[in-house]
Parts: structure tokens; sequence; C-alpha cells
């Protein structure tokens, strides 16, 4: 009974309880988030990923804020079948830019991670205006407004300037052509796009969104997805390396 | 047990329950009190494996992070280890015929039941999560996407020419696909308004369907042999070389209604398909290549 | 103090206390900074925000002097007749916000469950998208229905079992009204497409903002009544809701740390990114499920069930174990929602098992639960809110041994992404969290409304088996369409090749969809006729004496 009654001094003193709760758990957080931050291994030494262009983050944006995350996963599990499915395995140093992370955690449509360019520009802006017309049996909402929707712009500079402030290594020169480089990107033929390149030389300005003249939010979302998991060339990636 | 005094002088009893003829623990809060069951056993008892259990598997597994590093596991197992590991076994036991497949002519794979049969089945596999987004689950197509089971072809339909195209696309920037495509001739200024209208008569009239009354087919004949048959050759039935379509043949690609072909004349043509060399190997290629042979009446 | 003199001869200057004016001067102040901030905003969504924002200052600034004026000069008594004169009124308020927001979540849920069923019901438009409807639907039955009945029962559980009256006077009110602004921000933020991307964390940095600071005042209400008590100990239940308010403020912090694009913009990005960023969101997410849905709901069952079942709680010595071990536990089980993804194999592992372990600990409460109503079993056969509160304990129990089996890397690899998960949650959430606030509201309603019984027992009878069958409908629907789909996924013919495409997956879903969305709509059914019920036990005359409903406790022999 003795060891029993010692609770008593957590039921006797709410502030002690408080500080025994808080206590208690700290420790489970702190040792499964705090290595993530400073352990090497955890995110892999790779070649080729880049921050979004203006474009693209924008793009990523509308993603988020139709909620296509909760229909899509962007993480290719480390399991047989997806690796075959949808290719190679998510790496963390993909995501390495992604504030917050887009890894989904239901696949009511396909994993995404490696959608970019295996369809055309042209297809997706049919899929997303109207899924059921290319593949009649999803089960996919039409975003038909995106098409419409021209691109707000105008504040770019300031998501650039935040990312930057989280890590991201844009440069003041990317912050400051946010707006135009957006537009540049959006055309094949835009008075921008030797500035954009110079800017992004790994990126692709093309229509995406197929409209002359008018960056929508189509195009914003299409230069995003036709990026998703492009970035790693895994014919050189080391796998034993990224083993952890 | 002692009997506690709250502040405002009340004393907790310690009262046996009736029914369980266990004690209370003595406290009451708004007429609820507590018995002082102890704990059950078997509860106990799983309590303690699980955590035996935990133990050992943190040591079996990789679990510990450390500074730089973390303890590995005496298993020596990892996720992506294990997984390269399956995908090879998964290849050895494939890996036979696979092998026979990419040594194999495509003509050969098509002569030989056996390898047709694996090179089918892979192809169709690859097909449904690969091409039928757009090429639709059986190979039918829709607007602007081919259809691969008419017996028409844009770029060719011998086993070299769809493998060409699968490799390296149409228009997907792959030079060594296939490019070109048809101009705009509205929006670039090449041909007036009314000159589209009758040419797009003239092209509908090329497969018997019925046109525009009054339209004047003469003209969209001369438009044509001017503008058109560099590309759809002089009596429109295409060309495989310039991926120019045949217009008499009543399959299309886009559409024969007129809107849309007026729509195609006036901001030009120029569907894309990816190249797949990148993105699929070599061998699922070959056998998506036979796959869309066989589909519909290959060459 | 205990007997407070009629208001003639009442000797007390009135003067403005001093939560009554920091209130009003705050309300004042948001009033214009929220115009100021609309009328800079860079997009109409976040300007018709902070015009809601202003609203509801004013109306606040505006209830605060109201109340000035009419109320007494001294503050409310804390006894009256030698009984607590216990503060009901916040929670009716959030009593009835809960059958609000519970009604429209459940609808939405119906709606997306038919979308996924009938795509075309996505009607083409921004705002009915599945998209912005689910974390409408998510946020509405979590946040709104279950932190509604939560705030309610906590509110009501702390004072009745320390014997004291809620602490503050304004502060209450605030914390209800507070919280229910800050769900209608939230709600309409997601049908306007403002959200921040994070699963159960979807608000944007304002709201955020304003729900840390209604829950901090919800934190020093709850301890402020405890420290008050009249009751040497602090009943388990208090364990339970003290644990729940801290850790979900230590985690909405933690998860929702962002910077804005600008004051003036709604939009702004997670400080986290990537791995970390996924880690942190399932430390988040899995202990929203284990101190939102969970503890806190606990508190409910330690207060509600023996307080129904008139019968003593089985065990003291249980409730310590398990509070403590649960509480513990549960912080480390987040990585079992990134079983082989990018995140390092080490803290999946770990993850793994602390998952496994943590399924006694669960059982412990629902073994203190259930052996409650050793005794008392008979009553299930005549009053269905017990048998409500019963059977929430035993839902419990099967999602709290189902979590852990899914925990278990090999089945989640078949179960991650797929509708087991759904059904998973869902065993949870209809059957745990929704049955259990429904028997607390049956209980509560009579009692804090003063009546002497609820209006129809028949009608909670009916209640309980046409949402019973809604939620057979639902899991069983859930759980044969996602072992169908995580095997269909991983299925290879004999060749070796993958045997189905994704979009073949998606098409033998069809059936599955339909019985989902069937279940969902008795269970909403069953949820209406409760709020029928509960609003003719409201309308219907007082009773008299003041401890109607509480069932005299069984006297010693
Ligand atoms: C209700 C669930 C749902 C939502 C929400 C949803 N999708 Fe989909 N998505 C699907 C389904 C099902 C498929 C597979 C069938 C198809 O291709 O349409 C799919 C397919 C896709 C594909 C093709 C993937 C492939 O490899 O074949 C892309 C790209 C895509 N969706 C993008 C998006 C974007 C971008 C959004 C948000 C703007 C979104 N989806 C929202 C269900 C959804
Ligand atoms: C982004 C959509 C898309 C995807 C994915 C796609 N295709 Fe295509 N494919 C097209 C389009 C568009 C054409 C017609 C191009 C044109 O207009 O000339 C085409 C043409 C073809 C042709 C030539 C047909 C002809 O008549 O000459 C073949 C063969 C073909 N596709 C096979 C495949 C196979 C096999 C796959 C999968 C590995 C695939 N396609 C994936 C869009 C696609
Ligand atoms: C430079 C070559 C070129 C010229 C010149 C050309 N076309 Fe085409 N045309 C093509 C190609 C290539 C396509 C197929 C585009 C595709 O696959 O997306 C096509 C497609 C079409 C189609 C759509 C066929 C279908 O099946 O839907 C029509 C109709 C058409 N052309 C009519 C014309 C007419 C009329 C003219 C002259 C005014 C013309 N074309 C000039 C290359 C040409
Ligand atoms: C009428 C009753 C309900 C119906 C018809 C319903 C329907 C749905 C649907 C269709 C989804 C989306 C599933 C998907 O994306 O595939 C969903 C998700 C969800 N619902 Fe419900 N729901 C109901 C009640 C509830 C209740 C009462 C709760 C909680 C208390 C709840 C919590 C959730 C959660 C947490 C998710 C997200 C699950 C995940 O992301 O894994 N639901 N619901
Ligand atoms: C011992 C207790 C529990 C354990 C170990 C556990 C474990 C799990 C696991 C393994 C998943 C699947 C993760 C994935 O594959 O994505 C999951 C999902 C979920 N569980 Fe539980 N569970 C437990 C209890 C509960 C309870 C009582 C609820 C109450 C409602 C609940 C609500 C949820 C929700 C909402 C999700 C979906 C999260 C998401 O992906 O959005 N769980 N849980
Ligand atoms: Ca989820
Ligand atoms: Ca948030
Ligand atoms: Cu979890």
């Amino acid at each position: 009974m003795s060891l029993w009654n010692k609770h008593a001094i957590f039921e006797k003193n709410s502030i002690i309880l408080l500080i025994g709760v808080l206590l208690v758990i700290s420790i489970g957080g702190m040792v499964e988030i705090l290595p993530l931050f400073y352990m090497k291994s955890t995110i892999e030494k790779v070649d080729g990923v880049r921050p979004y262009t203006p474009l693209e983050l924008a793009g990523r944006d509308i993603y988020v804020r139709e909620g296509c995350y909760l229909c899509h996963s962007q993480m290719i599990r480390a399991l047989r079948d997806e690796v075959e499915r949808y290719g190679h395995y998510s790496l963390a140093a993909e995501s390495m830019y992604d504030h917050p992370f887009q890894w989904g955690s239901k696949r009511s449509g396909p994993d995404l991670a490696r959608v970019g360019n295996k369809y055309s520009d042209d297809w997706h802006r049919q899929h997303l205006s109207n899924p059921r017309s290319v593949v009649p049996a999803s089960i996919m909402p039409g975003y038909p407004w995106l098409a419409r929707t021209e691109l707000d712009a105008r504040n770019l500079k300031d998501n650039l300037r935040v990312m930057q402030i989280e890590g991201v290594p844009y440069t003041q020169d990317q912050i400051d052509n946010a707006s135009a480089d957006a537009r540049a990107q959006s055309s094949e033929d835009d008075p921008g796009s030797a500035a954009f390149a110079k800017r992004y030389p790994k990126a692709v300005a093309r229509n995406y969104g197929g409209q002359p003249g008018v960056t929508t939010e189509a195009d914003a979302l299409i230069a995003y997805l036709q990026l998703l998991g492009t970035s790693v060339d895994f014919k050189i990636y080391d796998e034993k390396a990224g083993i952890r | 047990m002692t009997l506690e005094t709250d502040k405002s002088g009340h004393v907790d009893h310690a009262h046996v329950d009736s029914h369980t003829g266990m004690a209370t623990t003595g406290h009451e809060w708004d007429g609820i009190r507590e018995l002082n069951t102890p704990l059950p056993r078997w509860w106990l008892t799983i309590l303690y494996m699980t955590i035996v259990w935990a133990f050992f598997y943190c040591i079996a597994y990789p679990a510990i992070p450390l500074f730089q590093t973390f303890t590995k596991g005496v298993l020596g197992w990892s996720a992506r280890g294990s997984v390269n590991e399956e995908v090879a076994e998964l290849r050895a036991q494939r890996g036979p015929m696979v092998a026979a497949l990419s040594n194999a002519s495509l003509k050969g794979i098509e002569q030989t039941p056996q390898l047709r049969n694996f090179a089918i089945a892979q192809g169709k596999a690859a097909f449904g999560d690969n091409c039928a987004p757009c090429h639709g689950a059986g190979g039918g197509g829709s607007k602007g996407f081919a259809n691969l089971n008419d017996d028409d072809w844009l770029w060719g339909g011998t086993l070299e020419q769809i493998s060409a195209t699968l490799t390296h696309g149409i228009r997907a920037g792959d030079d060594l696909g296939h490019l070109g495509a048809m101009p705009a001739f509205g929006r670039d200024g090449i041909l007036k308004a009314n000159e589209i209208s009758v040419v797009a008569d003239y092209v509908r009239s090329l497969s018997g369907l019925p046109v525009t009354t009054g339209a004047d087919l003469k003209t969209g004949a001369k438009v044509f042999a001017e503008n058109c048959a560099v590309c759809h050759a002089d009596n429109g039935k295409g060309n495989m070389e310039l991926g120019a379509p045949n217009l008499t043949d009543a399959i299309w690609l886009y559409g024969p209604e007129k809107a849309t072909i007026v729509e195609g004349l006036t901001n030009g043509r120029g569907g894309v398909m990816p190249a797949w060399a990148g993105r699929l190997d070599a061998t699922t290629i070959k056998a998506l290549t036979v796959y869309v042979h066989t589909l519909g009446g290959g060459k | 103090m205990s007997i407070s003199p009629p208001a003639e001869l009442r000797s007390v200057e009135k003067t403005m206390r001093l939560g009554e004016l920091s209130l009003l001067v705050l309300s004042v102040i948001g009033v214009f900074g929220a115009l100021f901030i609309a009328a800079k905003a860079y997009t109409p969504e976040y300007a018709f925000h902070a015009y809601v924002f202003a609203a509801a200052s004013l109306a606040s600034a505006l209830a605060v002097s109201n109340r000035y004026f009419n109320r007494p000069a001294e503050m409310p008594p804390q006894v009256i007749a030698g009984k607590p004169n216990y503060n009901y009124g916040p929670i009716k308020f959030s009593t009835i916000a809960s059958m609000f927001w519970g009604i429209a979540g459940f609808t939405v849920g119906v709606i997306i469950a038919f979308q996924l069923a009938f795509p075309w019901l996505n009607l083409d438009l921004a705002w009915t998208s599945f998209g912005r409807l689910r974390p409408l639907h998510t946020s509405a039955v979590i946040f709104a229905f279950g932190g509604n009945v939560l705030i309610a029962t906590s509110f009501y559980v702390v004072q009745r079992t320390c014997r004291a009256r809620l602490a503050g006077d304004l502060a209450p009110w605030f914390v209800v009204l507070g919280y229910n602004l800050f769900i209608v921000l939230a709600g309409t933020g997601y049908l306007l497409g403002i959200t921040q991307g994070k699963e159960y964390a979807e608000p944007e940095w304002y709201a955020d903002l304003w729900l840390t600071i209604v829950w901090v005042v919800y934190l020093l209400v709850f301890l402020g009544t405890i420290i008050k008590r009249e009751e040497p100990h602090i009943y388990v239940a208090n364990w339970f809701y003290l644990a729940f308010i801290v850790t979900i403020a230590v985690l909405h912090l933690g998860n929702n740390a962002a910077v804005p694009i600008s004051m003036f913009s709604s939009k702004s990005y997670i400080v986290w990114s990537g791995v970390q960023d996924a880690m942190i969101q399932w430390w988040y997410g899995h202990n929203a499920v284990g101190f939102f849905l969970t503890a806190g709901f606990l508190g409910i069952m330690y207060y509600f069930v023996p307080k129904r079942a008139e019968r003593p709680v089985y065990s003291y010595r249980l409730s310590i174990i398990h509070f403590w071990a649960l509480i513990f536990m549960y912080i480390w089980a987040g990585p079992h929602h990134l079983h082989y993804t990018a995140l390092p194999d080490w803290a999946q592992t770990i993850g793994m098992v602390f998952s496994i372990m943590l399924w006694m600990p669960s059982w412990g409460g629902m073994i203190n639960g259930l052996m409650t109503l050793s005794g008392a079993w008979d009553k299930l056969r005549t009053d269905p809110v017990l048998r409500m509160l019963v059977v929430s304990i035993a839902f419990y129990g099967m999602s709290t041994f189902e979590g852990p089996l899914m925990s278990i890397k090999i089945v989640n690899s078949l179960s991650h992404y797929t509708d087991w998960t759904i059904g998973h949650v869902h065993s949870g959430a209809l059957g745990w969290v929704g049955y259990v606030s429904f028997g607390a509201l049956y209980c509560m309603v009579p009692w804090i409304w003063n009546r002497s019984r609820l209006y129809s027992l028949r009608l909670v009878d009916w209640h309980f088996w046409v949402s019973t069958i809604g939620i057979v409908l639902y899991i069983t629907s859930m759980w044969v369409a996602g072992i169908l789909q995580g095997l269909m996924w991983r299925a290879y013919t004999s060749l070796g090749f993958l045997e189905y495409s994704f979009i073949e997956t998606v098409e033998r879903m069809h059936p599955y969809y339909i019985i989902r969305a069937l279940g969902g709509v008795l269970y909403l059914l069953g949820a209406v006729i409760m709020a029928w019920n509960l609003y003719k036990t409201i309308v219907s005359p007082e009773t008299e004496q003041e401890t109607v409903g509480q069932p005299a406790l069984v006297p010693a022999e």
C-alpha cells in the first residue's frame, strides 16, 4: 500500500501534477525529433534538388490550397510493389525544401512523388479541368476554375522571402524578381525568359497552362506537377550511402 | 488506512463495496468512489511482455539514436536494403525470361509464343499505370490521345516504329523523337477565317461527311493544295513521316466536328506523348511495344 | 459570502473589474486592428476573416459593457446555502454548440463519402470540392464537436469533483466563445482555400495564434478551479483533462510554428520542412488522437460512467498506472504513421515498439471503464444511455487493439494509405469518441438544465440502434475496402508483374464507398434524433430539486 500512497503528492497538488505531465510527455518527442535535426545521415547527399521557382512554388501553394494531399501521397515507400509501380523510393532529400511536407496519408488517387514528366501539359490541363474526360473511372474532382483564374503573383516575393528566412537558399535577386519570373516561366517567349533562365538554370519555361498571354493557376500547378520527382538522377545516386 | 479531512471538515470514510467486497480508497467526489482493486494480473503480464519484446526488438533492429549515428540492430536489417534485395529477387525470378526478352529481336519475340505471352503480360502491367491515363484502359484513346486499337497509325504501326515512338516520344523535347507539328494557320495569320472555314468543310468532305450548305469546296480544295498537302499529301491520306494524319479515313484524333477542325487550324495541333526511355527500362519498352502491336491490327 | 443580499440592500459600489476592463479594451483594439488589416489584406478571403474578427470583437465589447450594466455589484457568490454555486452558463453554450457542430460535421462526412462514390457531387466548384470539404469534416467533428464536448464536460466535471465554482468570471465565457470563433475561422477558411496543409492542424497562422490565447485561458480556468477545490484529492477524470489540455498546447505550438508571408496575408509557411516536418506532424497528429480523442474523452468516461452506473470506479491503482503509462507512451508512437517512408528506420522502430507497448495502457482505461459496471450490468437493459457509454468503451478497446496491430510494420505496409486506416479512424471516432460524447450529453443536459429526466429514453434507444447499424456498415465496408485495396496494390501475376493498375483498384472501391456513405447517413440520422430529444428535454418545464437526475449513491451497508 505504501507506494500507492506516494501518488497522493500528484493528487493533492495541481502544479506538481502539471509539471509531472509536462516532464513525462516531453521525453518521447525530444528523443525522436531532435536527432533528425543534427544527425547527418537523416538527409541523403544528392545532387539536383533545387528550391522551387516562383511559379512552381505558387503551384505548390495551390496544391495545398485545394487539398490534393488528402487523396495523393508524395512518398513512395521502400516496398517492392511501390517501387515497381511508381519508381525509386522517395528520399528525404527530395522534400527538404517542402514547407510543409506533402507526403500524405491516404491514397484515394495514385502517388504523385514522380509524376513529373510522366504526362503532357495538355493531359494535365484536360485532367485537371475534367478528370473523367481522360480517365473515365476517375473519382477525382474537377478543377476547372484553375484554368480560368489568373495567378495572383503580385506578392510572390514575400513568399520567397519567408522561405529564405526558413532556410531555403533563395538569392536576393530571385526574391526581387519573383513576380516577373513567374510570368516568364509560363511562356516560351516572354521578354524576361533570358533573365529567368539565368536565375533558375535547371528550370523549364513553357506555356504549361496552354493559354497564350496569361499566367493562370493551371500554369502554376502544372509547372509544379511536372517537376515532381525529376530532380534527382538515380543513375548516379549511391544506394549504399543512403541506407539509414 | 488513514482518514483524511478536507477543508470543510468533511471526513472521507474508507468503505467496503458490498458487491465486490473490495475496499474503496476512502475518497469521494460528487458521489463517486474508487475501489482499491489490485492491478489485473493478466493485464500486468501482457504489459511486461510487450516491454520485454520491445527491448529485444530494439536490439534486433535499427533503434536508438546516438550522436552522429544510431544502433543499427544485430540483424543488420534496413528498409532500403531490404527493398533493394526484394526487387533483385523478383528480377532473378523473372530473370531468364527477361534476359531472353532483351536479347530477342522484336520480331523474334512475336514469333516465339512463350516470349510473346511473357511480353504481353509485362506490357499489360506497364500499360495500366503508364499509358492508360492517356490512351484509355483498353487503348481506345480519347480526344487528342491516339486510339491504339484501330488499324490507323499516326507514326507507323510496325514494331520498329512503335518502339521508336515509345522510346523517344512525340514532341516531348527528345530530339530523336517525332517532331514537327501542324502550324497555327489562324493565329499566325497564314489563313483568313473564311479560308479556314472552307478548308474545314473540304476536309470533312474528304471522308464523306456532310458540309455546310453552300460551302465553297472548290476554294477549299485550293487552300488545301496550297497549304496542307505538303504534310497531309495531295489526296489527304497523310504522311507518317510527319505524323500528319490521314484525313480521308473517318478516323479522327481530335474529332470530325467542324468546330474542332477549325479550332485545330486556328491554333495548330501537336499532341505530346512523353518519351519513356528515361522512366521505363529497355525491356519494359520492348514488352510494351509488343503489347501495343497486338492491340490493334499492328502492321 | 454565502448568502447574497437582495439587490436593494447592496452596499458595495459597482466598479468595473480588471477582467472586464481589459477585455473591453482588448475588444476595442481588436475591432480597429481587424478593420485595419481588412483594409490592407492581400486577398478578399483574408479580408473576410478580418471582418469576422472585427465583428466578433465588437460583439464582445458590447456584451462586456452590457453585462457590466446589468450585473449586481459584487461577484457571483461561490456558495449558496452551503452548496457550491456552480457556473453552468458557458457549459450550456458549449453543449448546444457541440450538437450543432456534430450534425454539421457528420453531414459534411456524408457528403464527402458520397463524393468518393459519385465524383460529380464535387460540382466543379472550388468550395464544394473534396479537398476543401474533407478538412472541414475532420475539423468539424474533432475540434468543433469533440472540442465543445470536451470543454463542456471538463467545465462540468471539474466543478462537481472539486466542489468549487469555475474559476474566473468572464474567462469561462471567453473560452467557449473564443473557441467557437476559432472554429468559425477555421471552417470558413477551408471553404475559401485557407489552409496550412497539415492534417488536423490546417488552420492558418492567425487562427492558430487565436487558439493559443483561448487555450491558455482554458488551462488557467481549469487549473484555477482545481486549485480552488474543496476536495483534498484531484479526481482521476481531472488528471486526464489536465493532461489533455497541457499536451495539446505543447503539440499545437510545436506543429504550427510558421512564418506568415505578411501580416496582411493569410498565407504562411511552416518553419519545419521535409522529413523533420513529417516527424513533427505525426508527433502532433498521433497525439491529437492520444490526447484530444483519447485522454480528454477518458476524462469524460471517468466521470460519467461511474455516475450513471452508480458504481465506484473499478481500480484506483489501475487509474494511476494506466494514466502515466498512457501519456508517457503515446508521445512516442507518432512514427507509425511514417513506416517505410523516408523517415530513418530507427525512428520507425521506436514508433512501432511504443505503439505495441501502448496496447495495455490503453486497455487499462477500457478495463477501468467496463469493470466499473460490475454489479450494474442489469442496468444496460433498461438504460440506453448507459448502454451507449459501455459500447463506446468497447469500441475504445477495439480501436486500441487495432491501432497497435496496424503499427506493426508488416501490417502497416498493407494498411497504410488505404481505407483500412479510414475504418480504424472511424471505429475510434464514431464508436468511441461519438458514443462517449453522446452518453455524456444525455446525462449532462438534464443535470445542467435542471430537468428531472430526458424527454424520451425510447428515442435514445432509437438513436443507439440506428447509429450502431451505421457504424457497423461504415467500419466493415472500410475493412473490406482497405484490405482489398492493399492486396490489389501489391498483387503480382504468376509471371511476376503487378496485376492491377491503380485505376482498377479505384473502380473496385465503388460499392464499399456506397455502403460507407449509407452507414454515415444512419449515423447522422441518429444524431438528429438525439438533437431533437435534447431540445425537447431543454424546453420541457424545469424541475424543482437541485440534484434531480443525480442518482443518490448506494449507501454503505
Ligand atoms: C477525391 C480524391 C482526389 C483529389 C482531391 C485529387 N485527386 Fe488527383 N487523382 C485521384 C484519382 C482517383 C486519380 C486516378 C485516376 C485519374 O487519373 O484521374 C487521380 C490522378 C491524378 C493524377 C495522375 C496521376 C497518375 O500518375 O496517373 C494527377 C497528376 C493528379 N491526380 C493531380 C491532382 C491534383 C493536382 C489535385 C488537387 C488539385 C488532385 N489530384 C486532387 C483522386 C483525387
Ligand atoms: C501524356 C499522355 C500520354 C501517355 C502517358 C502515353 N501516350 Fe502514347 N500518345 C499520346 C499522344 C497525345 C499520342 C499522339 C501524338 C500525336 O498527336 O501525334 C500518342 C501516340 C502514341 C503512339 C503512336 C500511335 C500512332 O498512331 O502512331 C503509340 C504507339 C503510343 N502512344 C503508345 C503509348 C504507350 C505504350 C504508352 C505508355 C508507355 C503511352 N503511349 C503513353 C499521349 C500519351
Ligand atoms: C507541317 C505539317 C502540316 C501541315 C502543313 C498541315 N497539317 Fe494538319 N496535321 C499535321 C499533324 C502533324 C497533325 C497531327 C497533330 C497531332 O498529332 O496532334 C495534323 C492534324 C490535322 C487534323 C486533325 C486530324 C484528326 O484526326 O483529328 C486536321 C483536320 C488537319 N490536320 C487538317 C489540316 C489542314 C486542313 C491543313 C491545311 C490548312 C493542314 N492540316 C496542314 C501536320 C500538318
Ligand atoms: C456521419 C458520420 C461520418 C461520415 C459519413 C464520415 C465520412 C468520412 C469520410 C468519407 C472521410 C474521408 C475518407 C477518405 O479520405 O477516404 C472521413 C475522414 C475522417 N473522418 Fe469521418 N465521417 C463521419 C464521422 C466522423 C466522426 C464522428 C469523426 C471524429 C470524431 C470523424 C473523423 C474523421 C477523421 C479523423 C478523418 C480523416 C482520416 C484520415 O485522414 O485517415 N469522422 N470521414
Ligand atoms: C493504442 C492506440 C492506437 C494506436 C497504436 C493506433 C495506431 C494507428 C495506426 C498505426 C494508424 C495508421 C497510420 C497509417 O498507416 O497512416 C492510425 C491512424 C489513425 N488513428 Fe489510430 N491508433 C490507436 C488508437 C486510436 C484511437 C482511439 C483513435 C480515436 C479516434 C485513433 C484515431 C486515428 C486516426 C484519426 C488515424 C488517421 C491518421 C491519419 O492518417 O490521418 N487511433 N492509428
Ligand atoms: Ca489522413
Ligand atoms: Ca495550423
Ligand atoms: Cu497514430
